[in-house]
């Protein structure tokens, strides 16, 4: 079967327009997950649909598209997203990050600051900050409509007693714009900074059925306390392969007998360092 | 039924929506940003943007009202003949298309609920001039500040002190748009 055989970008007209309908009342209210009628995508839950359906909406035929998957262009969810839509929507695709106009991005930020050109989509499996403390969605929607946010103040303040430190790695929750309380999807926390960005950042959450956005220049602000302020941390090591001391590694075990390595998470930007000192 | 009706719509209906809601998307993102879009003849009094809108955002589930200066009869059949979006009164609708003085008054229209803030109107404002001068806006989407030619910026601080709650605006002027969500702030 051909691209041509599909509308553009897959989805039927009226699916699209209530998307985007979905995407404008989350940009207007930063932070607050608009639910939508996801629809069913030819691929499993868990794999993206929400981000997929919300870069459905958003592409233009003229658009130059990068997916990565926890920073990785070549993994599989990356690659099988990107040729749903070179085929489905006939879009440029890249690894660049530089040369991209919308990313979809599964757990990561790329570490190349994103320019006011940009679109950022992501890949959100639990879009409710608080539904691991409530699982009440009725409860969980009036806490947001009190703004009453104290359970997630508690549960930050359990780990400190507990561990010592906030002990939540990833999926780290925000304030954003000072009223809602969001799960910037299971990002490391070391990418927390880098939602306050020049380029419009889409949250699509396909089996839970909301969609959220951070519009450029808004503030994000990652929740903490006075005497325990929020920490980006990472691993203390450079990376093996480009040598970079700035950016989110991943931990490689090499062989059996325990030898390990550390390399970027972002792809393109390790890579990019090597061919610039090649 | 009057033939024109017909005409005036999407030639490339996905590729031209596409278009038009990422033009409609940068302006909601970006306060004060002017964006161009093309691919509709609606009648008049209805401008490009203004009809470009409404053929991307909706449809037989969107009820649209039709302010006292757009409620034309060949402006119905047009919208009707493109969107079948139900043409209802003020208070119901999720779309309301107007001159500014002709949406008054705007505190009628949905701001949404505390639950649910996104259950609100989006006016389409038909405006003479647009441009980025007058007041200053300032808010999510704005890096430091920008500057649009609003009808009145009483109306729009009022609706600004009800967040999370309120209506979204679009401002539309010939083939131009630009966007006012319940979020930025305007002073002046």
């Amino acid at each position: 079967m051909s691209g041509t055989d599909y509308n553009f970008a897959y989805l039927d007209e009226q699916t699209k327009r209530m998307i985007r309908r979905a995407i404008l009342k989350g940009v207007a209210v930063p932070g607050y997950q608009v639910p939508f009628a996801s629809r069913e995508m030819p691929m499993p839950y868990g794999w993206g649909t929400g981000g997929v359906q919300v870069t459905a909406a958003c592409l233009v035929p003229e658009d130059r598209l990068k997916v990565i998957d926890q920073g990785a262009d070549d993994t599989t969810n990356a690659v099988s997203i990107r040729k749903f839509f070179q085929k489905t929507a006939g879009v440029a695709v890249t690894e660049r990050t530089a040369e991209a106009t919308v990313i979809q991005t599964r757990h990561r930020i790329p570490e190349l600051p994103l320019t006011e050109d940009q679109i950022l989509v992501y890949q959100v499996p639990i879009p409710e900050p608080l539904r691991f403390l409530e699982p009440s969605e009725v409860e969980t929607r009036k806490m947001h409509a009190l703004e009453d946010y104290g359970l997630m103040h508690v549960k930050l303040y359990e780990d400190i007693a507990r561990h010592g430190e906030i002990a939540t790695a990833y999926a780290y929750p925000v304030k954003v714009e000072g009223r809602y309380v969001m799960d910037p999807s299971p990002i490391p926390k070391f990418d927390n900074p880098k939602l306050e960005s020049a380029a419009l950042q889409l949250f699509g959450a396909g089996r839970e059925q909301r969609i959220y956005a951070v519009p450029p220049y808004t503030r994000v602000v990652s929740l903490d306390f006075e005497d325990h302020p929020f920490d980006p941390s990472k691993a203390a090591h450079p990376c093996a392969l480009c040598g970079a001391e700035d950016s989110y590694l991943d931990e490689v075990i090499v062989d059996d007998a325990g030898g390990r390595m550390f390399v970027c998470s972002d792809t393109d930007y390790c890579a990019g360092r090597r061919e610039a000192a090649a | 039924m009057d033939v024109t009706h017909l005409e005036g719509g999407f030639a490339d209906p996905a590729r031209d929506a596409a278009h038009a809601f990422r033009a409609a998307l940068q302006a909601m993102a970006r306060p004060g940003r002017i964006e161009v879009v093309a691919g509709v003849q609606p009648p008049a009094p209805c401008s490009v943007a203004a009809g470009a809108l409404i053929l991307t955002l909706c449809d037989t589930t969107t009820p649209l009202f039709l302010a006292p200066s757009h409620d034309d009869p060949a402006l119905r059949g047009w919208i009707t003949f493109h969107t079948g979006a139900p043409l209802v009164g003020a208070a119901e609708a999720m779309f309301a298309l107007g001159t500014w003085a002709a949406l008054q008054p705007v505190t009628r229209f949905a701001i949404g609920t505390a639950e649910y803030p996104d259950r609100s109107a989006t006016l389409i404002v038909e405006v003479d001039v647009l441009t980025n001068e007058g007041a200053t806006l300032t808010g999510p989407g704005i890096k430091t500040e920008a500057r649009l030619s609003l009808p009145e910026t009483e109306a729009f601080r009022q609706n600004r002190r009800r967040f999370p709650l309120g209506f979204d605006s679009y401002f539309t002027c010939g083939d131009r748009l630009a966007g006012l969500p319940r979020s930025t702030q305007a002073e002046g």
